[in-house]
């Protein structure tokens, strides 16, 4: 938790993570910009994902549609604050000449996508919509 | 005219490459957008509705901008990093306008 708010802390100071270290090659800053619009782009796709299944899904029990909606838009909202966060951390590493940081989010992700799939699915199969 | 020798311009295209990728995600915002804008003007559109509908207006123009003007620092050879403050402000939008869905579905 402590490590969490010192890094939050650095998201707003960048001139303490330049004071680091050595400027890494132009490209590699790049590739780590790339890499952040990647995840937002996940995030966005995971919000607009939340916007859908609320508006696209009628159907659904109010339970089912509303709780699906806002499990979507909270992880799309954890996504985006951890792509800031990556990338600060990974710009900081490279201008330091270490390892790139490791993390559990992506396996964290693709657990939740993939049970929020499998909820859907089971939604569908078993009618559990307020319409047959 | 002459063409630009190799050390002016990056053989992997990394600018460009990055500037697409700016441009993609311009894009899925604004798809996000759309939805967002169609959840806010489900109604008979309310003064609360169309404020709802201005705030995400707002928030995809901030968004724009900021991808704007990282496109165009993107136009450089070398071009220079991320600027946080673009970083927080692209991520302050994805946030923002999934605190606006949880705001108007519940």
């Amino acid at each position: 938790m402590i490590d969490f708010v010192k890094d939050v802390r650095l998201w707003f100071a960048p001139q303490r993570v330049r004071d680091e270290g050595e400027t890494p090659d132009y490209r590699f800053s790049l590739a780590n910009e790339r890499t952040f619009l990647a995840w937002i782009r996940t995030a966005l796709a995971l919000v607009g994902g939340g916007f859908a299944v609320d508006q696209f899904l009628p159907d659904l029990r109010w339970g089912v549609r509303v709780g699906m909606s806002l499990a979507l838009l909270a992880v799309g909202a954890a996504c985006a604050l951890r792509a800031v966060n990556h990338w600060v951390k990974c710009e900081r590493a490279m201008r330091r000449g270490e390892d790139l940081p490791l993390s559990r989010f992506p396996v964290v992700l693709s657990l939740g996508v993939g049970l929020v799939a499998v909820a859907m699915v089971l939604v569908v199969l078993m009618g559990w919509t307020s319409r047959p | 005219m002459t063409t630009p020798g190799p050390a002016a311009r990056d053989a992997g295209l990394q600018p460009e490459r990055t500037r697409l990728a700016w441009r993609r995600t311009t894009l899925a915002c604004s798809v996000t957008a759309v939805l967002a804008l169609r959840t806010a003007l489900r109604g008979s559109g309310s003064p609360v509705e169309v404020l709802g509908a201005a705030v995400i207006v707002l928030i995809w123009l901030a968004f724009l901008g900021v991808a704007h003007r990282r496109v165009r620092q993107l136009a450089a050879a070398r071009p220079p990093g991320l600027p946080a403050r673009s970083a927080l402000a692209a991520v302050a939008c994805a946030v923002a306008l999934s605190v606006f869905a949880v705001a108007v579905i519940i």
